[in-house]
């Protein structure tokens, strides 16, 4: 059992960084409506506050750790241009996509929109985490403020959700692969 | 008695302490700038080659450094001339929060590549 090097970044970026953040998302989300939709005056509540907020910054976390190793590990490699003259274009994902109008849509709508939209998610979760660090509980008495926070969240799992998707179509694809090989177990 | 007890009540709508709601409302609105501010480089870079070199950061990640880097560049700008201006203030959410779900909204379009060629 062996994996190359690129293929290992790629599954710390999308199974590691990018899976965590969207199991952590619905979490968040079914936290922030529990805990705002129903006045809760318990023992526990100042434990609770602390552990929404180191939940949503692990959450911000890992959503900046996803777009940066995507964008400046793993993109390079996908965008690689191949020496003239190069037949085989398995080390080039772009260009294998693009190469067949069978997988060309693969590139032109799904890393397209992918490359982008996945930037939402960090930004958006970085604000909900500030937000509920600077309020706590007080965000109950902020109504609006609130919903706007669940709003930018539901968006971010869904910007994340559009960048799983199609990185794991991309993948499955035309594959980033390379590098050094890893060997994980010897042969049976 | 009563008068000055009204007076306290206007100071704190005017500066509404530690609880004020300016401080997240800036948040939020520099949330929907950023992600705008994201959306609107992407086509540009797009839609003209100038703009598109100009974002070459990194050769490797090629215009997409730029776009990002730009897009937080201007997200972090923005929350932090925002929150100076607001942290300590009661200010009407509805524009604020209005603006900041049309921007994220118009990024979501300018994001979605068959709209951006559309355009």
């Amino acid at each position: 059992m062996e994996i190359t090097t690129r293929g290992l970044w790629t599954l710390i970026h999308g199974m590691g960084f990018g899976g965590l953040y969207l199991l952590a998302g619905s979490g968040a989300l079914v936290e922030l409506y529990r805990r705002y939709g129903n006045r809760v005056n318990s023992s526990g509540a100042d434990q609770s506050d602390r552990f929404l907020r180191v939940y949503l910054i692990a959450m911000a976390a890992l959503a900046w750790l996803a777009v940066l190793t995507g964008t400046y590990i793993i993109y390079p490699w996908y965008r690689a241009t191949p020496p003239a003259g190069t037949v085989d274009l398995h080390g080039f994902p772009q260009r294998l996509l693009m190469a067949s109008p069978q997988t060309v849509g693969w590139h032109a709508l799904g890393m397209e929109w992918k490359e982008h939209v996945a930037w939402l998610a960090p930004i958006a979760v970085t604000m909900a985490a500030a937000v509920v660090g600077q309020y706590g509980r007080g965000l109950q008495e902020h109504k609006a403020l609130r919903r706007a926070v669940i709003c930018f969240l539901w968006v971010s799992l869904a910007a994340a959700g559009v960048a799983g998707f199609f990185g794991a179509m991309l993948n499955k694809n035309a594959p980033v692969e390379g590098g050094a090989t890893i060997r994980l177990t010897a042969g049976g | 008695m009563q008068d000055s007890g009204l007076r306290i009540h206007l100071a704190a709508s005017a500066t509404g302490g530690e609880n004020a709601n300016g401080a997240g409302a800036a948040a939020v609105l520099a949330a929907g700038i950023g992600c705008f501010v994201l959306g609107a480089l992407a086509v540009l870079a797009d839609k003209s080659t100038a703009v598109k070199n100009r974002m070459i950061f990194s050769r490797p990640t090629g215009p997409l450094s730029g776009v990002t880097t730009l897009a937080i560049a201007a997200w972090l700008l923005a929350w932090m001339v925002l929150h100076l201006c607001w942290r300590r203030k009661e200010i009407a959410l509805g524009p604020a929060l209005g603006a900041a779900f049309v921007l994220l909204a118009l990024s979501l379009l300018l994001a979605f590549p068959p709209l951006a060629d559309w355009l």
